[in-house]
């Protein structure tokens, strides 16, 4: 597998925020295999960083061990397959944890995994965490909620502009560990050098506008981890009602995977 | 459960509590509010409550749906709204959560939301006792914390607390008094910019840059990127935001820019 800690450059953030007493999001990335995860759990006491924890650490964990290990074989399968294997072995762990413990009973997670190879960038996601990606100065939010008020923007019951007023912000539709199975989305996109992608949770895009957001990663993006800062900043400064986790990562240059051809073979042979 | 306080020329004529998914307004008998004016029209508009919100739709009235004094089409109704049907008003009380019941804090807690469907398709038993019945089509994250979502039936007196604004305050900054800056020296000397967004760049990308962030406690100043940092009144900062005051005089790539409150 190339490594990409050349091409990407990472920064993270997280912050149980101005009301939550503790931070039940979970964030991991890994430039050299060009990996970031975040899961914002829910749950009583502790279960929902028991969860998110429990999501966070396998994918990042098992991918790290199998991308460093195989090389580029493992994803032959496609990598959107890749993802929504390991989210689905989660979903697995947390919903037995759950079953066996009383302290655990009905715990979850959402999901957000973004994997980048060969000039692209694999996503999957459960729940309302998401992924945005600024390419010049164009914010797009790649993934799409899985939620009640994504569900009343699609069937055109309310407008974007009118989701910011609706109280039902918080019901997710999918989560991972609350069903012994799960609906993992996953799709793959080209990559552009110059492209910052963001991986956040609900406790960022419900405090900051897409607008603000777009302004601190195209003026601060020489600063990566400022940005990260300043993106958690202006979610307490807004009242910071919720745990904010933000990964960053852009992307410096090409990264096409090597294609294991018998010359290749060879090479690693002697290598 | 959020309702509706009708009313004419300032006096209460009926509450409606919002109990059920659709309510319709109109002249004619069949509406769940009747109002027997001409100028209302025969199927006026009509609400749709769904779980915490409330849409409130005009059925293509002749004369129109005003909330808060607009004319609206769709809108989605928050506490203390005033819709007004021709000299009509009615006034929504939003739904809040009942004191005692749930910390505020559980309120706005994640929660899974799933399809009876997928309740049913699930072989394993109920994941926790408290939810309500094997069809319940929704589950509580713990199993101390009463659902929510799932207890529209849930009474909000009328001295509950109004619903936490769920609108971000993304504007907590724009309280600040509005602030300028304006270039000392060099070919752009007098030229003035107004920081009318949260964060504003200064100098050259690759060489320099500094950016001066509006928050709720004032603006402040934060080296960006250059190997050289920024100075405020001839200090120079190190990589910590730093608070800005009235006549700062900022330096970096070698020009001098005031900071000034422009409004009190």
């Amino acid at each position: 597998m190339t490594d990409l800690s050349q091409v990407l450059e990472i920064a993270t953030a997280t912050h149980a925020g101005m009301v939550r007493s503790h931070n039940e999001d979970s964030i991991a990335a890994d430039a050299e295999i060009g990996l970031a995860v975040l899961a914002d759990g829910m749950g009583g006491y502790n279960a929902g960083e028991v969860a998110s924890g429990i999501a966070v650490a396998m994918i990042s964990t098992e991918m790290k061990q199998k991308l460093s290990g195989g090389g580029a074989e493992v994803l032959n399968g496609g990598a959107e397959r890749f993802l929504a294997e390991h989210a689905e072995r989660a979903n697995a762990a947390i919903y037995e944890a759950a079953q066996s413990q009383p302290q655990y009973s009905g715990m979850g997670t959402t999901l957000v995994v973004a994997l980048w190879h060969d000039n692209q960038v694999a996503v999957s996601h459960v729940g309302d965490s998401r992924l945005y990606r600024l390419r010049g100065e164009t914010l797009e939010q790649v993934t799409r909620d899985h939620s009640l008020l994504q569900e009343q923007i699609d069937s055109g019951l309310i407008t974007r502009e009118q989701a910011r007023y609706s109280q039902n912000k918080n019901l997710v539709t999918r989560a991972v560990g609350i069903d012994p199975a799960v609906d993992v989305e996953a799709h793959t996109y080209p990559v552009q050098p110059g492209d910052i992608y963001l991986l956040c949770s609900d406790g960022l895009s419900d405090m900051v506008t897409d607008e603000d957001i777009q302004l601190t990663l195209s003026s601060l993006q020489a600063n990566l981890s400022l940005a990260a800062d300043q993106l958690v900043q202006q979610a307490n400064d807004n009242g910071g009602r919720d745990n904010i986790s933000v990964i960053l990562v852009r992307v410096r240059g090409n990264f096409p995977a090597q294609r294991a051809g018998w010359l290749g073979k060879l090479r690693a042979w002697f290598g | 459960m959020a309702k509706l306080i009708l009313s004419l020329d300032g006096s209460v004529i009926r509450e409606v509590p919002l109990d059920k998914e659709r309510i319709t307004i109109g002249r004619k008998p069949q509406n769940d509010i009747q109002i027997e004016n001409l100028a209302v029209s025969g199927e006026h508009a009509c609400i749709v409550t769904i779980l915490h919100d409330s849409f409130l739709e005009d059925l293509g009235s002749t004369n129109g749906t005003v909330v808060n004094g607009s004319p609206v089409k769709k809108h989605i109704l928050q506490h203390n709204d005033v819709i007004e049907i021709g000299k009509y008003r009615l006034k929504y009380m939003g739904d809040a959560p009942a004191a005692g019941q749930t910390p505020a804090d559980d309120f706005e807690k994640t929660m899974v939301l799933r399809s009876p469907a997928a309740v049913r398709a699930a072989t394993a038993p109920q994941l926790s006792g408290d939810t309500q019945g094997g069809g319940a089509p929704f589950v509580a994250p713990a199993a101390a914390v009463t659902p929510v979502a799932a207890a529209p039936a849930m009474s909000a007196a009328a001295a509950a607390p109004a619903p936490a604004v769920s609108v971000p305050a993304a504007k907590a900054a724009e309280a600040q008094p509005l602030a300028a800056i304006q270039i000392l020296n060099g070919p752009n000397a007098g030229t003035e910019r107004e920081l009318t967004k949260n964060l504003t760049t200064l100098g050259k990308p690759g060489v320099q840059v500094a950016v001066i962030t509006r928050r709720p406690q004032g603006y402040f100043i934060t080296h960006v990127e250059g190997a050289s940092f920024p100075t405020v009144n001839g200090n120079t900062l190190d990589a910590q935001a730093h608070p800005l005051k009235d006549h700062d005089v900022i330096e970096l790539t070698g020009v001098k820019i005031e900071f000034f409150i422009k409004s009190k």
